[in-house]
């Protein structure tokens, strides 16, 4: 089942593109706040930068089309809506489906589902998304085809139990197809992983104890997370530690848990849009 | 049952390279080692970690295999719950989960190993059907199903070793999600599934020494369960028996007396369930099972009572 044609992807990351996309993200999803309440800005702002590198440059299409020969796995469900608003950019999305967003006519949730096109599996539920990537490492290597499986996850999910049984499964299983980038923006729902739970740390270290590559990049650097993403592994897996702020790039939502689950009202909408585009 | 689950996975697996097998830490018995050999690409051993072998089956249904996941049934659907809920059933992908050991078949091994209300659990989950065979030739026909089916996530709950075969002369086949007779009475019907099919069988006779008529009928599919079918049997005999190794509650003989209820059936309804206890017994899985009061001698004498 091995297929021979070239690989669709960028040899070069754009930071300066790069940027005006994440920025155009940053907006669509401010804009959609002020419509439904119900979306996790912060953990989506946090990701950004790395799911944008993905899509629009480490993630191989297939020959023509908005289909990808590589698999993204958003193990975060709650980072969801930046993978919508990069869906929607694609045409794998439509406008119409973010307009409905959260709403009884439409088909996406605050977490997604497996069967909405461009969802590789439903998450929401933490600790679930690496295991699912395992399998589906697996499954690729055993059908013998080149696809990869690039999944997303938070820092908060290493507390899973069940994330370190599928470090072990991965690095025992040789799935070097695997990569995971973790959104270490060092917050779960209630305190700083550093402060509440410091044997959290140190994660490159961990990682290379459980037979994995590992290498940790600034997360809010594109083309950093872009070669990263790409570097040789050898038969391992990898994991991609992307040091990030929640809620970036908007002052009053940076590393405030509140922000987890919050909607800004009017002035702190206008607010963030101020910042976001004096920044850029 | 076990050993011709494993018998006819191999047989199958030989001719789908889809099949695949994913177990934690449990000994694959008889023709699942053969299996390992032949097929080590399709082997996989997740060591004491069930959450991983749930995950990874997902995974590998989304991407075109047919993965059975196997080990004790408490392991299989207790331990790694939420996973068989949000990864396999929520994302309707079909994979089986093979139970071994279902009820209070390791009866030595005390309540962490009884899977005494697994098919209570499983029946509450959407999509998730739940078989459990009475003896070997249906844990073969349900296996054979498993492979072929696209509908879902199945949950196959079977015993362990050395059940007898109670089916050969049964006049209706194996069907999914259909009640089969395996015997025809007049009088008295039970219904039962799993391995205590065999006590079922031997009330029955006690029953015809007694002068009834018995039929009996192996509600093998609990889910999707095949509620016409009860209603016939409900209409059709004036005394039904239900016999489940599983808890009273959200076991089959709930579901018979809500159909009854639902169907307006009069026929006089007895049920035997597994206690709501945590028995504290060690010794034979008989004595287990008599433990929680399913002695045939028990279970004939409140039937002709």
């Amino acid at each position: 089942m091995s297929t021979n044609q070239a690989s669709q992807r960028r040899n070069a990351f754009d930071g300066a593109a790069a940027r005006a996309r994440c920025l155009a993200y940053r907006r669509r999803i401010l804009d959609i706040s002020q419509q439904v309440a119900a979306l996790h800005i912060a953990p989506a702002f946090s990701c950004v930068e790395i799911v944008d590198a993905l899509y629009d440059g480490v993630l191989r299409r297939e020959a023509e089309g908005t289909t990808f020969r590589d698999v993204f796995l958003m193990s975060k469900g709650h980072g969801c809506m930046i993978q919508y608003v990069i869906l929607e950019r694609l045409g794998v999305l439509s406008r119409a489906d973010l307009d409905a967003y959260c709403k009884p006519q439409g088909r996406l949730g605050a977490h997604p589902d497996y069967g909405t096109p461009g969802i590789a599996a439903s998450t929401g539920s933490l600790g679930h998304g690496l295991g699912i990537a395992v399998g589906q490492a697996f499954a690729e290597k055993l059908k013998k085809t080149d696809t990869r499986i690039y999944c997303v996850m938070s820092d908060g999910e290493f507390q899973e139990g069940s994330t370190w049984e599928a470090m072990m499964a991965a690095a025992n299983l040789g799935l070097s197809n695997l990569v995971v980038l973790m959104d270490n923006n060092d917050f779960s729902g209630l305190e700083r992983m550093s402060e509440g739970h410091r044997a959290f740390y140190p994660l490159v270290e961990k990682a290379e104890a459980f037979g994995w590559a590992a290498r940790e990049v600034d997360g809010h650097d594109g083309a950093a997370v872009f070669e990263a993403a790409l570097a040789q592994h050898g038969a391992r897996p990898l994991l991609v530690v992307c040091k990030t702020v929640k809620g970036k790039g908007v002052s009053y939502m940076e590393h405030v848990p509140i922000w987890h689950y919050r909607s800004p009202n009017p002035a702190e909408y206008a607010q963030a849009l101020r910042e976001l585009e004096g920044a850029a | 049952m076990r050993n011709r689950f494993a018998d006819t996975f191999y047989e199958l697996g030989k001719v789908d390279p889809r099949l695949a097998i994913v177990v934690a830490d449990i000994s694959p018995a008889g023709s699942i080692a053969k299996f390992r050999s032949e097929f080590p690409d399709r082997f996989v051993n997740t060591g004491v970690a069930e959450q991983i072998m749930i995950g990874m089956v997902a995974g590998m249904a989304q991407r075109g295999l047919r993965p059975f996941a196997y080990t004790i049934a408490t392991f299989a659907l207790y331990r790694p719950f939420e996973f068989v809920r949000d990864d396999l059933c929520y994302q309707n992908l079909p994979v089986t989960v093979v139970g071994i050991g279902g009820g209070v078949t390791y009866s030595t091994l005390g309540a962490t190993h009884h899977a005494q209300e697994d098919v209570s659990i499983a029946r509450a989950v959407p999509n998730l059907s739940v078989i459990a065979p009475c003896d070997p030739s249906e844990a073969e026909a349900a296996t054979h199903w498993c492979a072929a089916q696209e509908r879902g996530p199945v949950y196959l709950r079977l015993g362990k070793a050395g059940e007898p075969d109670l089916s050969k002369e049964a006049p209706d086949p194996w069907t999914f999600g259909k009640l089969r007779r395996l015997r025809t009475g007049a009088d008295v019907c039970i219904v039962a599934y799993g391995g205590i099919m065999k006590r079922a069988f031997e009330v029955a006779e006690r029953l015809e020494a007694a002068g009834k008529s018995v039929a009996l009928i192996s509600a093998h599919t609990l889910k999707p369960f095949d509620a016409a079918g009860m209603a016939e049997l409900l209409r059709e005999f004036p005394s039904v028996v239900v016999i489940e190794e599983c808890a009273p509650t959200g076991g089959l003989s709930q579901q018979v007396k809500e159909i009854a209820w639902d169907s307006g059936a009069r026929a006089k309804i007895h049920s035997f369930t597994l206690k709501d206890e945590f028995i504290h017994c060690y010794g034979s899985h008989d004595d287990l099972l008599d433990a929680h009061g399913l002695s045939v001698a028990e279970m004939t004498r409140r039937i002709l009572g």
